[in-house]
């Protein structure tokens, strides 16, 4: 039995850190074919229906004299840009964590970050109304530090180190914690209105000044995580196989996190508090094509854009004229997947 | 020297300490009643309590009092005794020091349960309070039942660790189909239906605290009774059946009592959690393991802590109230954390 189990282990060993390219191009190639496809449709259909024709002649030869092009480039492009933009930003981060911490339940929403950002923004709306737009990100990824260093802090603090179970607990509890204090700020400060938004999740809000604000971040954190991909694969493989490997695990650790905080803190800014895209993404990305990061990381983030992009659409297709916030859509996806993953883990979480 | 924690010297000195326990908390109620009356937005002296009570009072007086102060000390004190009873009783069977109605997320099915119910039937008619418990009973009990049916894995059993995990998980989704669901109510319902999540107990009548007070003399006695049974359940499940109790069976009316508990809590408090957590760890901390205290002592604490919570609301930040959830929460989230930091599971 024991030698059976070695020789399982073993194979499964094999399987696991193969990757696979050849997946890995043909999901790059179509799921940004995909993303194309469903921006263009997402652009054309809403309160005004607008053919494609107009959305490309909007694009390409704007006319500030026609309704139907403001409608596009003022409002329904920024929002399903940002839109994707959120979902690769989401999804990335959830990679990375997953992959420095060889925690399967990791997700910016699960570990507190979200969290973390919608209490500094209450906070910055409280005592500095009116801030401008770098500001509130800056905030958001102060808070996004603030959860994520108390998790984690308080995570290491228990006996037995980091283990899944305990980091999801005290994320669960230092997000019950960070989301009362924001309510409470909110009461006071009677802005719960303007909040309500960060809690459920939209991108209606989504201007094009914010997305020029927060591209050339996004990109530069996007370079750097790629840049350290390989790293992150030894990372995945255990700490001490990274060191043996010759790797400076705690200063790369640290650049990745910095990474990840940059991510989450844009993420919530533009969208809100919305979980689980940095859960789902990575596994099923993994799942695809394999434990090398150097492919898992623009592949979850063009799914991950992707995966947002749609459930933009779908909030506001389920219940014309209102919108279905996003971030409880991406929840009813989410939740029997962390089920799912909660009842395979066994053991080791 | 160690004490033989068996012996019957042992034994009597602590319930004559437990007693004292129990003697000193009573006197901490009614400190904090008489503290919770006076205060608020009109005061009132202990003198002027006293005459009111006495029938002295002029009529404001009478109507701060009887209508607006009372229900809701009243209230938040006997919602505090039902979501500890329930915690008691879910940290006894599954023998999980962080089990809690909250964060299984049984409250939040109850919660979703009245939600549902109230889009139906607006909040104004007289009949609805008294159903509310029930409803809130059923989607307790559905959402328990998922949750036990989905951490339950053949062969292995129920793993506290999924458990926990599937209950999280759960309460997630039931507060993102709580938004879709939300969004579709009239503004007024809309306003009570938020309120009610936040955990308040501010729009609380005596007609609340009717509806709720048969269930918490019916189930905590009852649970009083089974106090016993719950100490054996400790000893593991191979002791207990050795002990010749008939575990499943008794594990599964526990459990429906919990459920019970904290639905009718939920019904007409809100999304109140961390109390069922706090409560029997301190209890457990002042009167030792025996439930036959354990548990009448943090039905008191968590009348207590939830009448402190909503005081402390009420008063913080005048005249805006803050509901008592969000100040249980933001004492109970860091006392969660030190117990799972301290824990070894």
């Amino acid at each position: 039995m024991a030698i059976l189990k070695k020789y399982t282990q073993v194979d499964t060993e094999d399987v696991i850190y193969q990757s696979r390219p050849v997946i890995a191009s043909i999901i790059i190639m179509g799921g940004l074919f995909g993303l194309i496809v469903s921006i263009g449709i997402s652009v054309s259909f809403g309160a005004a229906d607008i053919d494609m024709g107009t959305v490309w002649s909007s694009i390409v030869q704007y006319n500030d004299e026609l309704t139907s092009h403001q409608i596009i480039q003022e409002i329904r492009l920024p929002r399903v840009l940002g839109a994707a933009l959120v979902g690769a930003c989401f999804a990335v981060s959830g990679s990375i964590m997953q992959g420095i911490t060889r925690n399967p339940l990791a997700d910016s929403g699960l570990l507190g970050l979200n969290a973390g950002a919608a209490f500094m923004l209450a906070i910055s709306f409280a005592f500095f109304p009116g801030m401008p737009y770098m500001y509130i990100i800056f905030f958001s990824f102060a808070g996004a530090a603030l959860g994520a260093g108390l998790v984690f802090g308080i995570g290491s603090m228990t006996r037995g180190g980091l283990k899944p179970v305990r980091l999801v607990l005290a994320g669960a509890a230092v997000s019950a914690l960070l989301i009362a204090l924001s309510e409470g700020i909110a009461i006071y400060y009677r802005i719960s209105q303007d909040l309500a938004f960060w809690h459920a999740g939209g991108v209606s809000g989504t201007k094009w000044e914010n997305l020029e604000m927060v591209a050339p971040l996004v990109i530069v954190a996007f370079l750097g995580a790629m840049s350290l991909s390989k790293s992150i694969t030894i990372i995945s493989l255990g700490e001490e196989i990274a060191i043996g490997l010759g790797q400076r695990t705690k200063k790369i650790k640290f650049f990745l996190a910095i990474i990840v905080l940059i991510l989450a803190g844009i993420g919530v800014s533009i969208v809100g508090a919305v979980g689980f895209v940095g859960l789902i993404i990575p596994h099923i990305t993994r799942f695809l094509v394999g434990h090398d990061y150097r492919w898992i990381i623009p592949c979850s983030a063009i799914l991950g854009g992707l995966l947002v992009v749609l459930a933009d659409f779908g909030a506001r297709m389920i219940n014309p004229p209102l919108e279905t916030p996003i971030g409880a859509l991406i929840a009813l996806l989410g939740v029997p997947f962390f089920l799912y993953l909660a009842r395979k883990g066994g053991e080791e979480i | 020297m160690i004490p033989n924690k068996y012996a019957p010297e042992y034994l009597q000195r602590r319930n004559k300490r437990n007693i004292l326990v129990i003697f000193i908390i009573s006197l901490l109620i009614l400190l904090m009643l008489i503290i919770s009356m006076n205060t608020g937005h009109i005061r009132l002296s202990p003198l002027e309590l006293f005459e009111t009570f006495l029938g002295e009072g002029t009529d404001r007086q009478r109507l701060i009092l009887f209508q607006f102060r009372l229900p809701r000390i009243v209230l938040s004190v006997l919602v505090g005794m039902a979501l500890a009873v329930s915690g008691c009783i879910l940290q006894g069977i599954s023998r999980n020091a962080l089990a809690d109605p909250g964060i299984l997320g049984i409250n939040a099915g109850a919660g979703l349960a009245v939600v549902l119910f109230i889009s139906f039937f607006p909040s104004t008619t007289e009949a609805p309070v008294f159903l509310l418990p029930f409803v809130a009973l059923l989607g307790s009990g559905i959402t328990a039942f998922l949750i036990y049916l989905l951490s339950y894995k053949k062969g292995e059993g129920i793993s506290p660790v999924r458990l926990l995990l599937t209950g999280i998980a759960i309460a997630a989704g039931i507060s993102a189909a709580m938004i879709v669901l939300t969004l579709k109510l009239d503004s007024e319902t809309y306003q009570f239906v938020a309120i009610w999540l936040a955990g308040s107990i501010w729009g609380s009548n005596w007609r609340f605290v009717l509806s709720l007070l048969p269930w918490i003399l019916i189930f905590i006695p009852l649970v009083i009774a089974k106090a016993r049974i719950i100490d054996t359940l400790n000893l593991g499940d191979v002791r207990a059946t050795g002990l010749g109790l008939a575990i499943e069976k008794e594990r599964l009316l526990l459990l429906g009592v919990a459920v019970a508990l904290a639905g009718a809590g939920v019904s007409v408090s809100g999304g109140i959690g961390f109390v069922g957590l706090i409560a029997p760890h301190m209890a457990r901390q002042l009167v030792g393991a025996r439930h036959q205290f354990v548990i009448p002592v943090s039905a008191m604490l968590g009348g207590l802590l939830l009448l402190v919570a909503d005081t402390i609301g009420r008063v913080i930040l005048q005249p805006s109230e803050i509901p008592a959830g969000i100040v249980v929460a933001i004492i109970g989230a860091p006392y969660f954390l030190y117990l799972l930091v301290k824990s070894n599971t």
